[in-house]
């Protein structure tokens, strides 16, 4: 088979995954090596794929036969489709020739399942370390580890990747077993816990020892399936809070559900993939990581579920009303990146500039703080700038109208001169 | 303070220099002028270029911030219109001030010049991303349409990226050039450059990597808007991705070498000069291939 065909399958079948980040490590240049991941913390983008998804990594599989049949999976072993794998050589030279292109940042290596997990991870292995070794690849790896696989495995792929990623795929041990039959809760759950425990010791020995080899330097990151079982947004959300706490994950990602395959389990083939939802979860991620909230603030047993209209943040802060209106001029950093509308940049903006002179809405606007929804829960120098009361009523469908074309929800549509 | 319009060499150090003046002379600057000004009712006079002048003045932010001066050197590069005035105003408020007239980001100088520079920033973050190389017998050649003058923000990026490789970064913008080889590199004026013909090699490469970007997009998720948000099309132009399909052809191995080849075509398009002890990356193109604009 040639390259270009086994590029297209197996890059087709790990199109699902939905981590594709550089982030994480900054490591320079090396003497005889290719490659560094220092353009920034935050990773860098190399293109964006038709869907608006970033491409950073060359994401594929080892190869695409799999012994398991979970129920959702394009490469369960049931579902008739062309099969192919890469040698480990392949995969290398591969990514060095996309790579001297700046086609890409680094290398996403996942796989289906051949043989066993064992027999899995070491062809992955094998590969990674022709591509370090031989190649003197010094870029970005993100490989994922295969549930399943034994200890010693893990700890050699975490030698030779960046980021290390055990998928949970479902949200629920209860769906996890009707849709992955060959898949356990333990299983998943021991590589992340043996990936923490390296990740920390490897921190205390870099400490000590400033050149003992790095283990996953980026951490590692989970993905799981959203809309294919009916768990609820504030269950989803909890779970994700409970694994950063616990496994010290860097990203749990989810992945809006896109109907492969006719099942009675699943939805049915011609539901749309989930989008909305999980962009609100996305949103909801973001403020367990970077705003300082907690899950259940978020959502609660009578709402477990996201408003489609607002934003989670704009909810809460329609809950709680009474801690607003925030004094921009006076209230302090956890509070500010509490206003909808204000995120983390803006609130360190306006933390350097009011040090120096009184901001007005204005001067906000200068410092490039978005005013639209922010607005309503502000007052500079004791001034509100809407005389909306502060009541959820009034407010509501300001909020709601600021998040969408204006055209469309008046129901009237641009006419054109050619229509009649 | 005698109002007065400044014409000077273009250069960094040259505008420096009328900083000098301005302070010397006590003279207030109205307009600056690259070369030849145009008919204005100010005096105008010419600023020559004195290192030593701009040394000074250059030494002089450091003595009260150690970020004013790198600043500036950013700021410089950008595309802020009328640049020489308002970073001449950023200048005299920072002597008035001191280093705390940079955190006042809601002044209006001030907010301008740091969004100029953000906005070099960011597209050198992109650009970080989206350049697209080619390989041209060992050598790798990448050309870019920026609108600021990103080339010395790629510089220490690439360099390290491409350690023990040679390669050159084409700016058409503003028809200069980035080049590395042999640990060394340079950014030298070039007003002609063309990209040549893909090899083989380079096109199977192109030919792969056009597979795997309309490959790992999920159809049921298609969002244009949204690409196009992260990734403004003004890009497109240089990325392999979305070139035409000749673009994906070697036209060696299609046959046709030197069939459209004609002496004129080389002169209009002389190879890339390089500068001393840094070989020219490639010979004149040979099949009089264009690269897609």
């Amino acid at each position: 088979m040639e390259l270009l065909d086994k590029l297209t399958i197996l890059a087709d079948a790990a199109k699902y995954d939905a981590a594709c980040t550089s982030s994480g490590v900054r490591r320079g240049s090396r003497p005889g090596m290719i490659g560094n991941t220092s353009s920034s913390l935050a990773g860098c983008c190399h293109s964006f794929s038709a869907d608006g998804r970033c491409i950073t990594l060359l994401k594929v599989l080892m190869t695409n036969y799999c012994v398991y049949d979970c129920k959702y999976c394009v490469n369960r072993c049931t579902n008739d489709v062309p099969r192919a794998a890469f040698t480990p050589r392949e995969l290398a030279e591969l990514t060095i020739g996309f790579y001297r292109r700046n086609y890409i940042e680094g290398l996403f290596l996942s796989s289906g399942v051949v043989g066993s997990p064992d027999n899995t991870m070491e062809l992955m292995i094998r590969a990674l370390r022709i591509l370090r070794q031989e190649y003197r690849f010094n870029g970005y790896i993100h490989a994922k580890a295969i549930p399943g696989a034994s200890p010693e495995l893990v700890t050699q792929l975490g030698l030779l990747a960046d980021r290390l990623s055990v998928n949970i795929e479902m949200p629920s041990e209860a769906s996890l077993q009707t849709l992955c039959p060959n898949k356990t809760k333990s299983a998943i759950l021991r590589p992340m816990g043996q990936i923490r425990q390296e990740c920390m010791e490897n921190k205390e020995a870099l400490a000590k020892y400033r050149h003992a080899p790095t283990f996953a330097p980026a951490g590692q990151s989970t993905q799981m399936i959203v809309g294919a079982s009916g768990e609820s947004d504030r269950h989803i959300l909890r779970l994700s809070q409970s694994l950063y706490d616990r496994y010290r994950l860097k990203r749990v990602f989810f992945s809006a559900y896109v109907p492969v395959v006719e099942h009675a389990l699943l939805p049915s083939r011609d539901t749309k993939p989930p989008l909305l939802r999980e962009h609100r979860l996305y949103q909801a991620d973001w403020l367990l990581r970077f705003y300082g909230f907690r899950a259940e603030e978020l959502l609660d047993e009578d709402e477990p579920n996201f408003n489609p209209l607002l934003d989670p943040k704009c909810c809460w802060a329609l809950n709680h009303l009474e801690q607003f209106p925030v004094e921009v001029n006076t209230a302090d950093y956890e509070m500010l990146l509490r206003v909808p509308g204000i995120g983390v940049v803006s609130a360190k903006r306006i933390l350097v500039n009011r040090r120096v002179a009184s901001l007005g809405f204005d001067e906000l606007k200068r410092l490039g703080v978005v005013l639209k929804r922010a607005r309503y829960f502000i007052t500079c120098r004791g001034k509100r700038d809407t005389r909306l009361p502060l009541v959820p009523e009034k407010l509501l469908p300001s909020l709601t109208a600021a998040d969408r074309n204006p055209l469309q929800q008046s129901g009237y549509e641009q006419t054109s001169l050619f229509a009649v | 303070m005698k109002d007065i319009v400044y014409e000077y060499d273009g250069s960094f150090d040259g505008f420096l220099c009328c900083v000098y003046e301005s302070y010397t002379q006590k003279e207030n600057p109205t307009g600056f002028f690259v070369g030849e000004a145009d008919c204005t009712l100010f005096d105008t006079r010419y600023i020559p270029t004195v290192a030593a002048h701009a040394k000074r003045v250059y030494r002089s932010f450091f003595k009260t911030s150690q970020v004013f001066g790198p600043l500036l050197q950013r700021a410089w590069l950008t595309i802020l219109p009328e640049k020489e005035l308002q970073l001449f105003a950023l200048i005299r408020l920072f002597y008035r001030l001191g280093p705390v007239a940079l955190q006042d980001l809601s002044h209006e100088t001030v907010s301008a010049v740091r969004r100029a520079v953000r906005h070099l920033e960011e597209e050198a973050q992109q650009l970080r991303g989206f350049v697209r190389f080619s390989e041209f017998g060992g050598v790798l050649g990448a050309e870019i349409e920026p609108k600021n003058r990103v080339l010395p923000l790629l510089r220490g990026h690439f360099c390290g990226r491409y350690r023990e490789e040679s390669f050159f970064i084409y700016d058409r913008t503003h028809r200069e050039a980035l080049f590395y080889a042999a640990h060394q590199s340079r950014i030298v004026p070039l007003e002609q450059f063309q990209m040549n013909a893909p090899g083989e090699e380079e096109a199977a490469y192109r030919v792969l990597w056009k597979r795997f970007y309309d490959t790992i997009s999920i159809r049921e998720r298609e969002n244009p808007r949204g690409r196009m948000s992260k990734m403004p099309k003004r890009y497109w132009g240089t990325m392999t991705e979305f070139q035409s399909e000749d673009f994906f052809v070697s036209p060696c191995a299609a046959g046709i070498l030197h069939s459209t080849v004609t002496p004129s075509a080389d002169e209009a398009f002389p190879a890339p000069s390089a500068p001393d002890g840094i070989p020219a990356p490639e010979t004149p193109p040979v099949c009089g291939h264009t690269a897609p604009v």
